[in-house]
Formats: structure tokens, sequence, C-alpha cells
């Protein structure tokens, strides 16, 4: 096990980093799951790359902000040629968004190779798999001095953002619930309550970008997909009840990124390697393994107990 | 068919019907189209208060299309919706919709007593939650329809007459003097069906206008009192017994019913 | 410059750039055939979870390689591990979505990330072994056309080829499979088997655009020349020519585009080759273009708008 020190300086950042990045998808990967829109996480995941680039190359610098705006004018920009593509070409949703997304992100990456970002700041790897173990808190030396003023203020800029999404995230959904329920569940009856169900997508859809921006940093444009749909995933065959379900999703997505951090720093150090592996993959792993586990196991829903209650049609009727 | 008598005053026409406060749904003109594609033609139609109103027709006669502009679900290209005299942003809160069967995701995780209750959510505004006295009131409602006791069901495990019925209570939950229903009798058994036609009639016999599309011409005359008869155009209009003459029928289904068929509908009437 | 590119675009840059240009532009057609059937049996982003998918069995099979004392690098080795665990995706959606309560969409997004993170954990291990740092694994994300060797073109063209002539061969089946599912089961044909056939094709144009396109962007030869083709014809025999030959152009030229800048990766070339045919098309197409179609649309609803008008006085 590493010192204290170390501990503080390396591994919490990182895993404060991962939870709050699992935090802030899995919550809103809920709605996105519901609403079938798992797949525009993966598509907002891949447009932000350029409109974060291009963040970057105006701005100049690695601005929290200036990248969300980027990100979020990237997105804006994907969903209006999504609706055109889909219009004009006539393709199905996946169709429409596969070609406007991996354009997107194609532009990005040569955005990246051609300008001075990849020297500093950006590169495809990082950009694909994240770089969750870059965040250094450097400053406390135990325990006692962590909360200090001044190691406070020395927190990575990261950490602080992602917090920030996290937060933010969760009270949106707390404030919002009753609305995002109803349109979710019902545009019609929304629309006819006055409640705007274009504007709640909307707002879903942008806070999507925002979530992927901000989790863009720790762990890529690839694997917060797998935080957007797994904690959901796993929650929805757990129960049948929206409220229990978003506190699932929010326990396993905790869970997943703690899980997955130890996993990846520590356990290859135990079984006699030498290197840690990267653990926003192992994040994926863990919330994979653990929808696995429910898919098959889960009570009532599971695939286990459904060929059981295929067996006994009596007692089910 | 002629057309209801309509007074012009001018182009715009404004005047004659803003002010007709009691009439629940009123349709001037109403002209939708998806594209290029007309899907309502210039439709004029009154629904009466307290009474059970059919919109029928074949399959594409406009009839979901008519009941999802009455919604707002759709933009209109011409004419006009007016529920009780206003038009349909000031008159939310008076319509209550019951989707069709199979546009609703039974799979979605809520209970019962979660749909009801959003029939409240008008009144309770944007931000605020959910409290204990909006749930008894949604339970009361379940109670009203014979649901109480299966108010913490998931809704995908109801049966289909059951699913109707927890619909049924969430319109009554908002208290809307107009309901408009989508096809509420597909895929339930005559007995469910039954059932269901004597909730509606209670609705309507407190004074609420009841609107379905509705499918089966054979039980149109024992289940409402009023239909629209549709084609994209409006064919006919008023008493069941009224509509169903062989001559309309025959305009709406032409060439989709043999005139057998269609002969042995008018004359059930 | 000017001229390489054109030594590059007739072949004249040199017999290895030449193999590798063919290579490229065949696996352009292939990709661009097989996908207009996945574009219309709607299974296009399950092309995306096969493509993720092969990332973990790239990894597996350099380690099992290497296990065996065998060249870790070898292409072929390399993507047969592809092909196993892409197939494994495929199935995986599959049965996520037949035998629990999650929508399609819900597990081809699981499956695509939950498999990419598999990779990724076992590239970094891959990092940490002797050697394993100049496994050179990465360019598969993003493709590297340039750094291809001949025998690794020829592995390409010759797939490519056995991929066109299945179609050749299945086309009239895979039309009407894509059209209507349903009629083609009752007229008693193995849809299951024909489903399988379509997405083994599938499986076989992604791991072949690995080493060109890379994983993260194979999907938009697979999805975008068929979306071009659409644009501009409504009928499935001349929209698969089509598709094949905006897929080729987008290989051979994106191909030759980055042997120029040897730093551009070839995926984001190629793919942006193809998407800039796919955006002017949008516009300009005869029928179903952008222009053509507010045009028309807004003449019509304006004449409707005004009979209406008029007929209610």
């Amino acid at each position: 096990m590493p010192t204290v020190a170390a501990f503080i300086t390396v591994d919490l950042p990182a895993l404060v980093l991962a939870i709050c990045a699992c935090l802030a998808c899995g919550l809103t990967g809920n709605f996105l799951v519901l609403r079938r829109q798992a797949l525009v996480g993966d598509a907002m995941s891949h447009v932000v790359l350029p409109g974060i680039v291009v963040a970057w190359l105006v701005a100049g610098t690695i601005d929290s902000l200036a990248m969300m705006a980027g990100g979020l004018l990237a997105a804006l920009l994907a969903t209006g040629l999504i609706a055109a593509v889909r219009h004009l070409a006539r393709l199905e949703a996946g169709a429409a968004m596969g070609v406007v997304f991996t354009a997107m992100f194609a532009i990005g990456v040569v955005l990246i190779e051609r300008s001075a970002a990849r020297d500093v700041h950006l590169d495809t790897t990082h950009a694909l798999m994240g770089a969750l173990e870059l965040a250094l808190w450097l400053g406390p030396t135990g325990w006692g001095d962590a909360l200090a003023a001044k190691n406070l203020a020395a927190l990575p800029r990261e950490v602080v953002t992602l917090a920030a999404v996290a937060l933010t995230t969760a009270a949106l959904v707390a404030l919002f619930f009753k609305e995002l329920r109803l349109t979710t569940f019902d545009t019609g009856l929304a629309t006819a309550l006055g409640y705007r169900p274009r504007l709640v997508g909307g707002a879903v859809m942008a806070w999507t970008a925002i979530v992927a921006v901000a989790a863009f940093d720790a762990v890529g444009s690839i694997l917060p997909i797998a935080m957007f749909i797994c904690p959901a995933a796993t929650a929805r065959m757990l129960t049948d009840r929206l409220g229990r379900q978003i506190w699932a999703s929010a326990a396993i997505a905790v869970l997943a990124a703690a899980g997955g951090y130890f996993a990846a720093a520590f356990a290859p150090l135990w079984t006699g390697g030498t290197a840690s592996l990267n653990a926003a993959g192992m994040i994926a792993v863990v919330a994979g393994a653990m929808q696995v586990a429910a898919m098959l196991f889960a009570p009532r829903h599971g695939a286990l107990a459904r060929a059981l209650a295929r067996r006994r049609p009596v007692a089910a009727g | 068919m002629t057309p209801p008598p309509v007074t012009i005053v001018d182009s715009e026409r404004p005047a004659p019907w803003a002010i007709a406060p009691d009439v629940p749904l009123a349709l001037r003109g109403l002209t939708v189209a998806y594209r290029a594609t007309p899907a309502l033609w210039n439709v004029d139609w009154d629904a009466p208060a307290g009474a059970m109103s059919a919109i029928v027709g074949p399959n594409g006669a406009g009839k979901s299309t008519l009941l999802k502009s009455v919604l707002g679900l759709v933009p209109t290209l011409a004419g006009e919706v007016r529920v009780f005299g206003a038009p349909l942003a000031k008159a939310r809160g008076d319509v209550a919709y019951v989707p069709q069967r199979n546009a609703v995701d039974w799979d979605f995780p809520a209970s019962a007593l979660d749909v009801v209750a959003m029939g409240l959510y008008g009144r309770i505004g944007w931000c605020r939650p959910v409290r204990r006295r909006h749930r008894e009131a949604a339970r009361a409602r379940l109670a009203e329809v014979g649901m109480a006791d299966l108010a913490d069901r998931q809704i995908g495990e109801l049966s289909g007459g059951q699913q109707q019925r927890v619909f049924i209570a969430r319109a009554l939950a908002q208290q809307a003097r107009l309901v408009m229903l989508d096809e509420p009798f597909a895929g339930v058994d005559a007995a469910t069906e039954h059932a269901l036609v004597t909730v509606l009639r209670g609705l309507a016999a407190t004074g609420v206008a009841v609107v379905a599309v509705h499918h089966d011409l054979a039980t149109l005359a024992d289940t409402f009192d009023h239909a629209l008869l549709l084609n994209v155009r409006r064919i006919a209009a008023g008493p069941v017994s009224e509509v169903l003459t062989e001559e309309a029928l025959q305009r709406a289904y032409g060439g989709r019913l043999a005139p057998t068929q269609l002969r042995a509908l008018a004359r059930a009437v | 410059m000017l001229a390489r590119l054109a030594d590059i675009l007739l072949f004249q840059a040199g017999f290895n750039t030449a193999v590798v240009t063919a290579g490229t532009t065949l696996l352009g057609i292939a990709a661009g055939i097989v996908g207009i059937f996945v574009v219309l049996r709607r299974r296009a982003l399950v092309a995306d979870a096969v493509s993720h998918g092969t990332l973990p069995g790239v990894a597996l099979a350099f380690l099992g390689a290497v296990a065996l004392g065998m060249e870790g690098r070898s292409l072929p080795v390399l993507l047969t591990g592809a092909a196993v665990t892409g197939v494994l995706a495929v199935l995986t959606v599959q049965w996520i979505r037949d035998n629990t309560r999650l929508p399609e969409d819900a597990a081809i997004g699981t499956v695509l990330s939950v498999f990419f993170g598999v990779g990724v954990v076992l590239l970094s291990h891959i990092q940490t072994l002797p050697g394993g740092g100049q496994a050179g694994l990465e360019t598969f994300l993003l493709g590297a056309a340039a750094t291809m060797n001949r025998a690794e073109a020829v592995t390409i063209a010759v797939a490519a080829i056995v991929a066109l002539a299945a179609v050749a061969l299945l086309h009239k089946e895979f039309a009407v499979l894509a059209f209507d599912h349903d009629w083609a089961a009752a007229r008693g044909w193995h849809t299951r088997l024909l489903d399988l056939a379509l997405m083994a094709l599938l499986v076989l144009v992604v791991i072949i655009g690995l080493k060109a396109v890379g994983l993260v962007l194979v999907i938009a030869l697979v999805i975008v020349p068929p979306a071009t083709a659409r644009l501009w014809c409504g009928r499935i025999g001349p929209m698969t020519l089509l598709a094949g030959a905006f897929g080729g152009i987008a290989g051979w030229a994106g191909t030759a585009a980055s042997a120029l800048f040897a730093d551009l990766p070839a995926g984001a070339v190629i793919v942006l080759v193809a998407a800039g045919m796919f955006g002017a098309s949008l516009l300009v197409a005869p029928e179903r273009g952008a222009f053509a179609t507010l045009l028309r649309t807004a003449r019509q609803r304006r004449a409707l708008a005004a009979r209406a008008m008029h007929e209610a006085g």
C-alpha cells in the first residue's frame, strides 16, 4: 500500500474524480435509458471533442468554462445536424447519429493532431481513454492538514469542476424529479399540462453534453458511455420505482468508481505486478460486471428469475 | 355532406365563436398536414358537454391527428381549436387525455399511484414536489375507479382494463371538463369494456365531455351518444343514429367495407 | 506536394503505396456495400458495438501469441482475436435485447463501452510488459494506413473481395431481409441465418478496417457511404453500387491524403472524406437534398394552406 501522503497526493484526487464523474453520468443516465436515448450519451461523448479542442485553441488555456461552452456548442450543432440528417436522408435515429458523431469526432482528432494542443494537454490517447491518474493534489502531507485553506486551494482544477458538476446533477434531479418523470413517461400529458416536454428533453440533452465535457478530462470520451448507461441499466433490473432506481444507480456508480479505481491501482501490485492498470477502463469493467450480475440474478427481472417463472406457469399465473 | 353553417364576418373570422364558452371543444376549419400530405382537411365540429362522443373513420382518416392537434402535439396548418371558448394555451387545465395503449411504456418504473398523481402536476406547478396530500388525492381517485387495492403495483403488472382505469383515474385527478381518449377499448375484453364504459358514463353524467377515438362501428351506438365521422374531411357529425347512414358510411369507408357490411351497420343503428 | 498527391492517387508513388491504396479502396467499397444492408436493416449502431468490441480481442490475441512464443504483432493473429470478441459483442447485444427488459440501445451502449473498457485495461497491462510499449496496438484505435506493409494490405484486399463476393451471391436475400423481415420470415426464409450472415459480413469489414481506419471510426465507413447513396436514389440496386463507389472514393482519397501528412491518423482523414461527400450530397442532391426539399415542401404547404383557407371561406 502507498504511504498516507502518497495516497492523498495521487490516489485521493483520482478517486474523487472517478466518483464524481460516475455519479454525474450515472444520475443523468437514468433519464437517457428511460427515454430510449442511451446512444445519445454515446453520441454526445464523441461530439464534444471538436468543441473542446476549438475552445482550447480559441481560449488558449485549459479553462473549464470555455471547454464547457465549446462542448455545449458542439452538442447543439450535432443535435441540429442529426435532426436534419434524419429528416432529409430519412435515416433511422441510430444511423443519423452515427453519421454525425463519427464525422465530428474525426474533426476533433484531426484538430488535435494538427495543432499544438497535443503537445500541451490533449492527445488522442487521452481523448479516448482519459487520464484519471494525472490529477495530483500537491500540498497536504497527511490527513491532519488536508483541510487547511492553503491545501484546499491547491485542489486540482478538474476535481473542483467535476465535484461541482456532480453536485449540480444531483440537485437538478432532485429539483426537477417530477418534471423529468412526467416528460419521460408521457409527452402528451406533459404538453397538455404545460410542462414543455421539448424544453425538458433539450435540457436533458444539454446537461448530457455538459457532463460529457466535465468527465472527458478524467475518463476520455468512450468510457463515460459506460457510466451513462451501466448504473442506470443495472438499477433498472433491480427495481420498478423511479425514485429507488435513481438512488440505486447513484450507489452503483459510486461502487463502480471506487471498486474500479482500487482494482486498477492496487490489485496489480498485490498480485506481483509492477505498475497499475488503466483506472477508467477498470471502472467500466466493474460497472459492466455489476450489470451482468444484475441481468442474470436480479430477483424479479433477471434472466434466471424469468426462466424459473416460465418453468412454473401455474405459480406465476 | 353539408358543413354546418358558419357565419363568416370576415376572412379572419374571429368573433362568432370566441364567445362560446359552454362548448367543450370547437373546431373550425381545422387543417393539419404532415409535410405536404393533408391528414385533416377543413374540419368543423362541436363536441357536446355531458355526453360521450366518438371520432370514427377508417385507418388514416386523421382520428389520432385530431386528438393530437387538440392537445397541441402537432402544429395546425390552418383553422382553429377552441376549448370552452378559449384558445388551447389558455385551456390546458381543462383537457385530460388517455393515450393509446401501445403508446405507453408499460415497463416504466411507475406505480398506478404515481401515474394518477401525474394528473395533479398541472396544479402542483414547476419544481414543487409531490406531497402526501397529493398522493392521498390520487389514492381517492383510484378508489373511484375501483383500483384502491392496486395503487402500489407497477403499471406493467396490471391487466389491460386495470391499466385503462388508472389512466381514467388520472383524468379524474386532473378535474378536466374535456376528457380525450385514444382507442380506450382496443385490446380489452367485452366485460372490461363494459366496466370502462360505466366509469366513462358516470364521468359524462357529471357534465364532462368525453371524446374518444373509436374503431368498432358495431359497438358505436351502444356506447356513444354523438359521433364525428371522419375521412380526412368531416363526413358527418351529430347523434350516432343520424351519423350512421348508409350514404355517410359509404363515403367514409367506401372501398374498404363491402356494401353489405355497410348496409348491415346502418340498419343496426 | 500536389504532384505527390496525384502520384499516390494514380498509384504511381511506389509499389508499396499503390498496394496500400488499392487495399483501402477495396475496403471502402466492401464496407459501403455491406453497409447499405446494415443501415436498411436498422443495425447501424450494432456496428459500433462490434468495432469497439474488437479491442479486447486484439489485446488478448497479442497476449496469447506472446505467451505461445509467437510474433504478437502479426496482423492475421490480431484480427482473428478481433473477430472473436467482435462476434461476442454482437451476440451479447442480442442476448441482452432478447432476455432482459433493457432495450437494444442500452444493450449497444453497455457492450461497446464495457468491451472497450476491458480492452483499455488489457492495453495498459501490455504497456507494462517488457517490449509491450512497442506493440503498437494503439494504432488500432485510430488507424495507420500509411504504416501498413504489403502483406497486410493484401490480406485486407483479399478479405474485402471475399465480402464483395458474398454480397454478390446473397444481395437479393439481403434486400428482402432489410426491406421486409416479417414477410421473409413468413415465406419460410431462414431469416435468423441471413441475419447472422449479414452480421458476419459486418464483422469481416469491421476487422479489416481496424488497421486502416481504426476501431473508433470504422463504423463511419459502414454508415456514411450508404447514407450518402440514399440521398441520391431510392432503388436498392443503384443505391448499393453508389454506396460502394462512395466508400471506395473515401478509402482511396483518404489514404492518399493521410500518406501526405504522416502525423494525421488515417481513420480520421478517410472518415472526413466520406463525411464531406455526405455533406455536399445533403445540400444539393436533386430529390432529397436540403435545398430541393425546402423549396418543394414550402411550395406545397403554401398551396395547401391557401386551398384550406379558400374552401373554408
